[in-house]
Order: structure tokens, then sequence, then C-alpha cells
């Protein structure tokens, strides 16, 4: 082989840029029902082999299919139905309250609306995420007080933040809802830590962290894995692969000729590639995962492989890096329409019930934000004392933060 | 624990090395949410020796061993925080907390007043620093500056054994982050810049003197080391020595405070020590600009204007990378400070 030729870099780029076609074959999926099912106290290794494949349980018929097809009650999926409508409505009404300038900044879950409320189904009451800024649907799912979400938006005076955080980093304790950072990946190997303290009293409970396709190439993802690995942490590792870290495709994260799922392989931990817009299969494998973790048979890492059907932000335009009807082609569709073709082919939902709980949704949602905006917004200055902003920086405020907060005359 | 019939503690003498280990003993003992761990902390005891036997004693779901990532030691640390466990970390040099500054700046500072109280990070983060042992660039930095800057954490350097353990028990059950800087070159004696005199031992000073059980030493608490009328020298650590070596060999008679806690600071101890004396000089081994010199000196300026004889003196590490070879050229020794101290009284 000659070797004359100058070196080349190589830059990854999607195949869809504006004006063209994404050529999703890069995904490799798997027929619905056809990927096997290990036993949860399966070696790692046994799971290389499901970290190329794709988990599936509903097929394009919105049939329930495979040894991946959960047991679980219709009233509880129709919950989920319920929590996933609930999340794309708040994001649309957030969106317009944004345009109108209500919030300063928000961030829609379009399209991965099944990954937060199904894993929250599977897992127990104590359980802690750590989420990014894009798992709301957790909180849905766990029926945490919408006005309280809305105040955290507005950054009002009843804002349980105190008006500190930007909108959308929500801190919900007692939905296990971990205090969400703006720093990329931090959440995950304290997800570890919190699942190794769990471990270390003897608890019960069990930790689950979140990150991006994007920022699984920070540091802390790495970290997460090692931690996780060593010391065996009750915790579900999730990659949410929504093909888009901003305006920068997978690829660039390193997911070309190969899966997020396949990092967890390769570190000694159990790992699934499961389709994250097919409800019943991101529940079948958060339980899975679940089960090891509480069982003591170690952590699992799932990779979602969906789609982010919106903008990356209410700062973003994706028109200008890839094609505006991309989640259009997506080969895996949309979460909502999927597990409602199979709620309704089983007899449990129907057009007007789907009808009638948009209809009542919104109306909780517009009372809710009516509710939320009486308490005012960062918009009209009814926000938190300035008095406050110097609180909770330390446990008791130091002589120098009372001093500050005197120069400033409250 | 190690207390006489009349509920007194007895007093051993201690190395700094055994004072640090005793703390955690007693923190351990006291506290079943207690962790610690770090790379080579577990069952070899650190390389240092601070953590010898504790594996031993607590077990290993206490006191642990760790990959080699600073990241995941303090980012796990976190996550046992938020979980309710109260962490003791240590992170090998200071000059390798870098990889963690993330997890250190972004999260555990900011935890609480992101979260509005909801979570905390009750963690401890020791850190061996400081030079005069010819640990060239990479075991050698004093990097407090890069947390005093940093709002929401707790900065606490100890110059001596019963300092040690009394101010690590106490930054263990603070409940806000304490990043805890051990000055290696002191662990096994007090030095004071002359390099070229054998070391003297720890329990040749009376400080070596600390008691088995438990005891605090309060955060934001400042000591009067050495009192003084002609200047008033602001150190902690190691020059705190040097420092008290300086004001031996020129006779000048400084008072010298050790600072204990650089962030949040004994700023009253401060304040009244320049007021008696007209005049300050500030003492660190780390590189001079922007340095926490830099925060005592505009504090001084700030609080003590008008009683202020003669321009504030600092006398620091040069601003360059450690060196190997340059050792004692680097190094901020007694004939620097004195000569600092003397400029000082010329004005």
């Amino acid at each position: 082989m000659s070797h004359d030729e100058p070196l080349r870099l190589h830059i990854p780029e999607p195949t869809g840029r504006p004006g063209q076609h994404t050529d999703f074959s890069y995904l490799h999926l798997s027929p619905a029902g056809e990927v096997q099912r290990p036993a949860v106290d399966c070696q790692p290794a046994e799971t290389s082999d499901l970290a190329f494949a794709l988990i599936r349980v509903l097929d394009d018929d919105g049939r329930a299919l495979g040894p991946w097809a959960p047991q679980i009650a219709p009233e509880r999926v129709r919950a989920g139905m319920r929590a996933m409508m609930k999340t794309r409505i708040f994001d649309a009404r957030m969106m317009i309250a944004q345009r109108q300038k209500k919030i300063s900044f928000y961030m829609t879950s379009l399209g991965e609306e099944a990954i937060g409320t199904a894993h929250a189904l599977a897992l127990e009451e104590g359980d802690m995420c750590f989420p990014t800024y894009r798992q709301e649907s957790l909180l849905m799912a766990r029926e945490v007080p919408l006005v309280d979400l809305i105040c955290q938006l507005l950054s009002n005076e009843r804002d349980p933040l105190k008006g500190r955080q930007l909108p959308v980093m929500y801190s919900v304790r007692k939905a296990g809802f971990f205090s969400i950072s703006g720093n990329l990946a931090t959440q995950v190997i304290q997800a570890v830590g919190w699942g190794m303290a769990s471990a270390i009293k003897g608890d019960t409970k069990i930790a689950s962290g979140w990150i991006g396709d994007g920022a699984t190439a920070e540091a802390d993802f790495h970290n997460a894995l090692v931690f996780a690995h060593v010391y065996q942490a009750p915790v579900i590792i999730n990659v949410v692969n929504n093909q888009w870290a901003i305006s920068t495709f997978q690829a660039i994260a390193g997911g070309e000729g190969t899966t997020f799922a396949a990092r967890g392989v390769g570190s000694g931990i159990a790992s699934l590639r499961v389709d994250g817009n097919d409800f019943l299969a991101v529940y079948a494998a958060s339980r899975w995962a679940a089960e090891r973790a509480r069982s003591n048979l170690g952590p699992t890492l799932i990779e979602w492989v969906t789609y982010r059907a919106g903008a990356h932000s209410t700062s973003d335009d994706p028109s200008k890096y890839r094609p505006a009807d991309d989640w259009a082609h997506f080969p895996l569709g949309d979460p909502i329409a999927r597990l409602k073709q199979h709620l309704i082919g089983i007899g449990a939902w129907s057009e007007k019930e789907h009808e009638d709980t948009q209809k009542q949704l919104e109306a909780e949602l517009a009372a809710a934000q009516k509710e939320a905006e009486s308490y005012g917004s960062l918009a009209d200055g009814h926000v938190h004392s300035a008095a406050s902003m110097f609180e909770d920086v330390y446990k008791d405020m130091p002589e120098h933060l009372r001093r500050q907060r005197q120069q400033l005359g409250v | 624990m190690g207390a006489d019939k009349n509920g007194n503690s007895r007093s051993t003498p201690m190395t700094m090395i055994q004072a640090l280990r005793s703390a955690m003993d007693v923190m351990l003992e006291r506290d079943a949410n207690v962790v610690v761990f770090g790379e080579d902390v577990g069952y070899f005891g650190g390389v240092f020796r601070c953590t010898e036997g504790l594996q031993q004693k607590y077990g290993k779901s206490r006191v642990f061993d760790t990959p080699i990532s600073e990241g995941g030691i303090v980012g796990a640390a976190v996550g046992m925080g938020a979980y309710g466990l109260r962490p003791v970390v240590e992170i090998q040099f200071a000059d390798y907390f870098y990889p963690a500054s993330d997890q250190i700046v972004s999260e555990a500072a900011r935890l609480r007043y992101r979260s509005a109280g909801e979570f905390i990070a009750p963690i401890t983060i020791r850190m061996p620093c400081g030079g005069g042992i010819y640990g060239g660039q990479t075991h050698s930095q004093s990097p407090e500056a890069l947390f005093t800057h940093v709002c929401g954490l707790r900065t606490v350097m100890p110059s001596n054994p019963y300092d040690a353990k009394g101010l690590l028990i106490a930054s263990i059950e603070n409940d806000d982050p304490v990043i805890f800087l051990e000055p290696k070159r002191i662990y096994n004696g007090p030095f004071d810049g002359h390099h070229d005199k054998p070391m003297v031992p720890w329990s040749k000073h009376p400080f070596s003197e600390v008691p088995e059980g438990y005891y605090t030493v309060p955060l934001e608490s400042a000591a009067v080391y050495r009192p003084g009328a002609a200047v008033t020298v602001l150190t902690y650590g190691t020059m705190v020595y040097v420092s008290e070596a300086a004001a031996r060999e020129s006779g000048i008679d400084a008072e010298i405070i050790d600072l204990r806690s650089l962030w949040p600071l004994d700023l009253e101890t401060i304040v009244n020590s320049v007021k008696k004396t007209g005049r300050c000089v500030v003492v660190h081994e780390a590189t001079r600009t922007s340095g926490f010199g830099a925060e005592l000196a505009a504090l001084v300026q700030e609080h003590c204007f008008y009683h202020l004889e003669a321009p504030i003196e600092r006398v620091t590490g040069w601003d360059t990378p450690y060196p190997h070879a340059q050792e004692w050229a680097y190094f901020p020794g007694p004939d620097r400070v004195s000569a600092a101290y003397r400029r000082a009284l010329e004005t």
C-alpha cells in the first residue's frame, strides 16, 4: 500500500443540510420485536449486540411485538399518554409565552416526550433523576404542579428558585428531580455518586442520570461510566441521542460508525439501544435497567434514539443548518402519534378521548399559566427581592455578603 | 474517645499528618454519613499517610480508593452530598485539581444557591499544596486564589497540627463546600525557609500537642501567631514560619497573623492589627498577579486607609511556573520577607 498521498483531516458532516434530504440509513434500525431480551442479571458483555441494534416494541401498525413488550396496565399507559400530551402542550404554550416576551428563554422537548414520561413510570418513589434541561417530561409524569414550573419560567415572586436560575433550570427535590445546571454532563457523575451513596447506606433507591448525544463528549460522561462500572453503582445512565447538539450533528460528537450505547459496553456496563419514540420500549428498557440496579446487579447505559424535532432553544433557528422537514422523514416518527395508534388498536383510547384530553389539558395549562402570571414576571418586575440575591450562597450569610447587601441598600 | 476521667480530651504530640488523620478518624466515628475517598486513600492509606488505617477501622464502604479522575472524585462527592452524605475527598496534589474545576466551581459552589437550598454540597476537598520540596511545576503550586474567587466556597489552610485537626473537623461539619489546603512542606515539621538547616520535627513545637478526641477550630477566625507592634504580616500555611524567622532575624517586631480561613476570612482581626501597627506586609507562596495577596491588600486599603503609614508590601512567588532547580530563588524565604518588613518601616 502506497503512503505517498498527503494525510487528510476527517470532518464528519450530516447528509442533510438546508434544502436537502437527510439520509437516515446511518441509524441502523431493527424491526419491532426482533431484538433479544437478556435476563436482568446478564453480564455486560452479553449486551454487546444490543448496543448496536435497536430495541423496539411498537411496529408501524402500532402492535406491541416481541420479548420487550412490557407487562403494563393500560391505565398506566394512558397516564403516560396524558403526560406526553401535557409535555407537548406545555412546551407549545411556553414557546408562545417566550415569543410574547413574558419569559426570557425556553427549550422544548418536542419529539422526545416518550423518554422522560415512560422512564418516570418505570422508577419508584424516592429514586432520584439527574436530568438535563430537556427532561421536563419527567416532571409532567410525576405530576409536579404546573404553576410552580411556570413561576420558575417567569422568575416571578413565586419562583421556587427565587429568580436565580435561567428558565427551565428547574429543581424539584420532592419529585426526585435534581437541580439543573447549565454546565453540560456534570450531573451524570453526580448521579453515579448519588447511587453510590444509596449503596453505602444500604438504601433501596436508585439514581438515573441524563445526558444528550453532544454532551457525551464531555469528560464527565467518561468519569460517570468509569465510576459507575468500578463501584457497580445502582444507576441508569441515559443518553438521549436526538441527533443534534444545537447545530452539530451527532457524528461530530463521535457517533459516526458507532453508537453511544457501545461506549457503555466498552466500559463494562450493560448497555441497551432503544427506540426513544416508542413509549412501550422506553418503559420496558427502563424497567429492565431499574430492576438490574435495584438488585445490586450494577449500572445500565441506555441510548435513546430519537430526534430533536424542535429548535434547540428559543435562541436557535434550525433551518440554518438542517432540512426544515427533517422530522417528517425521521423513521421513528412521533412518540405521541405512535402510542395513540397503539392504544386505539387495543381499544384503550379513541380519537374522541384524545381530543377531549387535549382540550382538558389545554384548559388546565391555560389556568395554570393565568395563575402563575398573577404572581408577576421578570418582564413586569414582580420578582424576588434584591436582598434575596445574597442568600443561600452559603448556609449562613458571611460578613462580606451582609456588607454588600447593605451597600445595595436592601 | 480519648478523654480522661474528667471528660477532658487527652493530648498527644502529633505531626500534621497524624492530626489530619485523627480529624478524619474522629469524624468517621461521630457521623455515619462521613465517607473518605480519593486516589490511593484506601488500602494504602494515602501517598502522604494521611488516611493510614482508616479503611481497616471503618471498612471499605466508608474509606475507599478511586480511579484517577479528579472530576470523577469531586462529581461523585457532589452527588453523595445531594443524597445526604458528608464526603471528605482527597486530590493527591493541589496541582491536579484542575480537571475537577467544573465540578468545584459550577456545581459544588453553586448547588445551594441555584436550588434555593433544596440541595447542598457539604463536602470537604483536601489538597496537599505549596512548594519548598523540590516538587517542580506540578507538585508545588498554591492555587488558593482560584478558589477564593469562587462564591460559595470556603477556603481553609492550617499551619500546624492543632489547627489542622480542629479546622478539618470544623470543615467536615460545615454544610458549605470547603477547599482544605494542606501545606505538604510542613506535614512533618515547621519550615522557616532555611532549607540548608536540618528539619525540626513537630514534636519540638508547642502546637503539636493535639487532643485525641473531638474539638474544632472555628472557621473565619484568624490567629495572632506572633504579637508585635511594628508591622502587621498577613500570611498562612508555611509562610507563617518564614514570616516568624524574618521577624527574628530582622529584629523587627512584626505581628504575624495566620489567617487560617482564607475566604470567608476574619476581617476584624486583620483590621484591628493594621490599625494598631499602621503597616502591612502580605506574604504567600503563590504567584503574585491576581494572587490572594491582592485581595488582602485591597481589603486593608479599604478598611485601614487612614491608619496606613506606608504602602502595603506583598512578598510572593514570582509570576512564573514553579521551577525545580531554582527552588530557593523562587520560594519567598526569610531574606525577602525581612526586606519587605524594612521597606514597610522606611516610610
